[in-house]
Formats: C-alpha cells, structure tokens, sequence
C-alpha cells in the first residue's frame, strides 16, 4: 500500500500514527484490519549488496514486509542487521529476525537500537534453532536469553525507555515486536496458553510455522479464540510451497518443528508436475486459512522457491485488489550498486583499471 | 564423551521422569523444608550466608542432582516447572518449550532425550496449577550465581534480605 505520508526520500521513517508502535507499514497494514503478507528473503552467503537487492525485487509490490532471517536453521549466511540496512535505503519495510542463539542482552540490545535507528520498523524475537543442526556444529551456542525474555526486554526498552540493566535510554526504539509460534508440536495442548506468554511478554503479531495441516490448526485456533488471545496478537499462518513429495519428506525428517501430514505428501506424489502442484497447494492452504477466524495474514516461506511467491500471492487473491508498497525508483538503471559490491569506480580509476 | 554426555545417560532420564511422576511429593517435602529454613532464619543469619552458601550449595547439588539431574544454576525454578529442571534444555528455555519439541515429545537437539518441557507440562498437571505457574514470566539466568545455593536464595527472597543478589 503507498500510504498518503510516504517520505520523499526512501528509507526516511513514515510518521508514527495515534495508538501505534512503529511506523512501519506491516503494523499499519494490520492496525487498520488488512490481510498482511509477508515473506522469508533468504539473506545470500556474499557481501554483495546486489544479491539482496535482487532477492528483494522478487517480492516488490506482493507483500507489506520481508523476514530478513538471522542465521535460520543454525547456517550461517549474511547477518539480518546488514541484509535490514541495506533493503532500509531503499525503503522497504522488514521485519528483522533475531536469535537468542548467537547473542548475548548486551550485543542484542545494542543492535535493537542500531537497527531502529537504521529503520527497522518490526523486529521478530526467536530463541533459534540448535547449532547442532546447523554447518557449525562446534559453535558455542549462547542461549543468554529465551525468545519469551527477549521480548520482554526489548518491550521495556520501547516503553520504559530503559535498559534491562536500568540504565535509561535517551530515545526508544519504536518497533512493533513479533515472535514465532508453533501450533503443531508437543504438548499440544499447552501451545495456545504458550501463544497467550507471549502476547503478554510482548508479542503483538506471530508468524507460525508451516500450517499444512488445515485440521490441527483449526483446533489450535479454536483454543486460542476462546482465551481471546487472537485480539490481542495479530496471527500470520506460516506458509509455502513444497518443491516435491521428496523434499517435503526430507524437510519433514530434517527440518525441527515442521508437521507435514501423509495426505499432502500423497497429493504431491500424485501429480504429474509436481512443483506446479506445490504452488497450487499453498494457494488452497492461504484460502482455508484465510477464512479462519483470528488470522489476520500470512507468512510466505518460500525457501530456494522466491520466485513463486509473486504467483501464489497473485493466485491465492489474498491482497483482494490491495497493492502493497514498491520502491517508486526504478533502481535497475542505478547500476552502480547493482553490480558489485565496490563503490563506482572514478573516471580516472576506470581508465587505470582497464589499462592494467 | 565429556562431562555432560556422560551425566545424561538414559538412566538418568529415568530419575527425571520419576521426580516428575511424583512432583506433588517432592513440592510438599521442599515445602517443608523452606518453612524450616524461613524458622531457622535468624541463626542462619547469624552464623552468615557467605559461610553457608558452599555446604548448602553441595547438599543441593547432591540431593536436586540425583532427582532432578539439576544443572545448579543457584536460581531453582523447578517450582513452576512441574520439577522438571529447565536447565537440561539444551537451548536453556526458561519459559516454555521451543518449536522444535518433535512429534513423540523427544527433544530436537537431543533425540534420545525426553523434551524438559514436555515433562514440565505432564508435572504441572499433577501439581494441578498447569496454567499459573508455566505463564509466569521467568527472568533471563543471571550468570553470576550458578554454583550457589537456590535454596539460601530463595530464603533471602522471601525474608526480605536485599543481599540475595550475588
């Protein structure tokens, strides 16, 4: 949506409107009862600024806000404050994820601050996944924090305007907090009252994992509409597309915390394209989950399948005739920082450049 | 194999399921316990807290040690965690299990391993105060006290001793 009081200049704040935390575009798009889409950027394994930016492109015009992951499944790649302070020039609106798993409350609350000041609008709090099961596996895992005390502490540092530690802060980073949920591991039973922690250490919108079973996850919203919790927290349905029967029986084997029930591996299996039919199933599964009361968006992770996200949204028709934001500049024409991850050369460097 | 392979041996995950088991018995010895202390308070004091703190740490680690498999982080919550010690997760959660617990409740890190928080549901519903106490928010671990003793801790807390801190 390009909002009346867009700033001139990209990547400058919007004004913070009456009632919100932020003034990002996801918290407004929500705040004002839109069905949000937002999406996984995967951040690449280079310093190139233009990996980002292509990867970004992909989802320009199509979703309200990207997940900038921060070292997802214990992998490491491009950190989620550098992927936030590059799309941040170009105005884009993140959400930047971060885990408990490789920082301390000292280097995170310093990096909430860098990040608010750069223009992170949406911060998501995670405790992370194992280094275990990552390309790390000897890394000393931190684990200073819990994803449910990392919300608390950036909460107070957005309304108290101070430190976990006390110490005052002379601004407050105005971010609207998020955190993850998983409806569909045990005990199942405690996962809405864990949704409801969450909401009271802080948590105004969740981003759930893969909901590919329509059945399990109409339970979990039954419990949690009956506590109330879906008016206190703004639910995005985890969602995306399976490549084939294949993967999605690896990711179910390798993946932690991601339930795929047979039925959906036997719809794959079945076809006779079999990507085209993964697409086709996540668009089936944003119209079921749509129209579950208490889901106010989805969260598209479509993890080496960017491309497709553009088509399911377009499919699904989940934005109902609502075009979100996308960068007024045509920034293809800006080549300089397309190419490389060099400053532009200057004239006279060029001349030395080709003359050696 | 280190230290900490060898303390969780499947056996020891037996000791754990069985403190869990019986969880309400275990509240109401602690329970005991801590009125004795909160009595014996003002000799405690006399005899001083710095001097106490090792004896104290030890009988802790020894008697929470073979129940709980507690790790001594000198800052016991196993109160509201159906005496399933949080400290055993591998991720150190301290409020409520992470997303990864895998469909037969076994930890995503540790496969051999029940989830802690798996058994801390399954304790607190023995305790019959699931809800309450697993929604309290718990503070981040303070890293100066493991090797302390929780239960002088705990003593200071509620006789109102601001010296509990370190």
């Amino acid at each position: 949506m390009q909002f009346e009081d867009e700033p001139v200049t990209p990547g400058d704040p919007l004004p913070i409107l009456p009632g919100h935390s932020s003034f990002g575009r996801l918290e407004r798009v929500l705040r004002a009862g839109g069905f949000a889409v937002t999406a996984e950027i995967a951040p690449p394994d280079s310093a190139n600024p233009a990996d980002v930016y292509q990867r970004a492109a992909l989802f320009d015009g199509y979703v309200d806000a990207m997940n900038a992951t921060d070292g997802s499944g214990a992998n490491c790649h491009m950190s989620s404050i550098g992927m936030c302070s590059l799309l941040a020039r170009r105005g884009y609106a993140m959400v930047m994820q971060i885990s408990a798993r490789d920082r301390n409350r000292i280097a995170i609350q310093g990096d909430v601050l860098g990040a608010a000041a750069m223009g992170v609008a949406s911060i998501l709090c995670l405790t992370g996944d194992g280094v275990d099961v990552g390309d790390h596996p000897q890394a000393k895992p931190v684990f200073d924090l819990d994803s449910m005390s990392m919300l608390n502490m950036i909460r107070t540092m957005r309304d108290e305007s101070r430190f976990l530690s006390g110490r005052e802060l002379s601004e407050a980073p105005h971010v609207f907090l998020g955190a993850a949920a998983n409806p569909f591991a045990p005990p199942l039973d405690y996962r809405p009252l864990r949704l409801a922690k969450k909401a009271a250490a802080g948590a105004q919108f969740v981003q759930t994992q893969y909901c590919f079973d329509i059945a399990a996850f109409q339970r979990y919203m039954t419990a949690v509409r009956d506590a109330g919790t879906h008016e206190k927290v703004f639910i995005l349905a985890g969602v995306g597309p399976l490549a084939s029967a294949r993967s999605a029986e690896w990711i179910r084997a390798n993946v932690p915390g991601v339930h795929i029930p047979d039925a959906v591996i036997a719809r794959l299996r079945g076809a006779r394209d079999q990507r085209r039919e993964g697409v086709r199933l996540c668009v089936d599964l944003i119209r079921q989950l749509r129209e579950i009361e208490g889901v106010h968006g989805v969260h598209i992770m479509a993890y080496r399948q960017e491309r497709q996200v553009a088509e399911i949204v377009e499919e699904s028709g989940v934005l109902g005739g609502r075009s979100p934001w996308r960068p007024a500049v045509d920034w293809a024409d800006a080549d300089w920082d397309q190419g490389s991850a060099a400053p532009p050369l200057r004239p006279g460097a060029r001349q030395l450049e080709q003359a050696s | 194999m280190n230290a900490t392979s060898a303390a969780s041996k499947p056996e020891s995950y037996r000791m754990r399921m069985f403190s869990v088991r019986h969880a309400r018995a275990l509240k109401r010895i602690y329970a005991l316990l801590e009125c004795t202390l909160v009595q014996c308070e003002p000799l405690l004091r006399r005899i001083g807290y710095q001097r106490l703190d090792k004896p104290f740490a030890r009988v802790e680690s020894l008697t929470k040690g073979l129940l709980l498999d507690s790790r001594n982080c000198g800052q016991c919550i196993v109160g509201f965690t159906g005496l399933s010690c949080p400290m055993n997760c591998p991720k150190k959660m301290r409020n409520g299990p992470c997303g990864g617990v895998r469909d037969d409740g076994r930890c995503e890190v540790k496969p051999e391993m029940p989830c802690v928080w798996v058994l801390a549901w399954e304790g607190n519903q023995r305790l019959g105060e699931e809800q309450a106490s697993m929604q309290v928010l718990q503070p981040p671990v303070d890293h100066r006290l493991p090797g302390k003793s929780a239960w002088l801790r705990e003593l200071r807390i509620r006789v109102g001793d601001a010296g509990h801190a370190v």
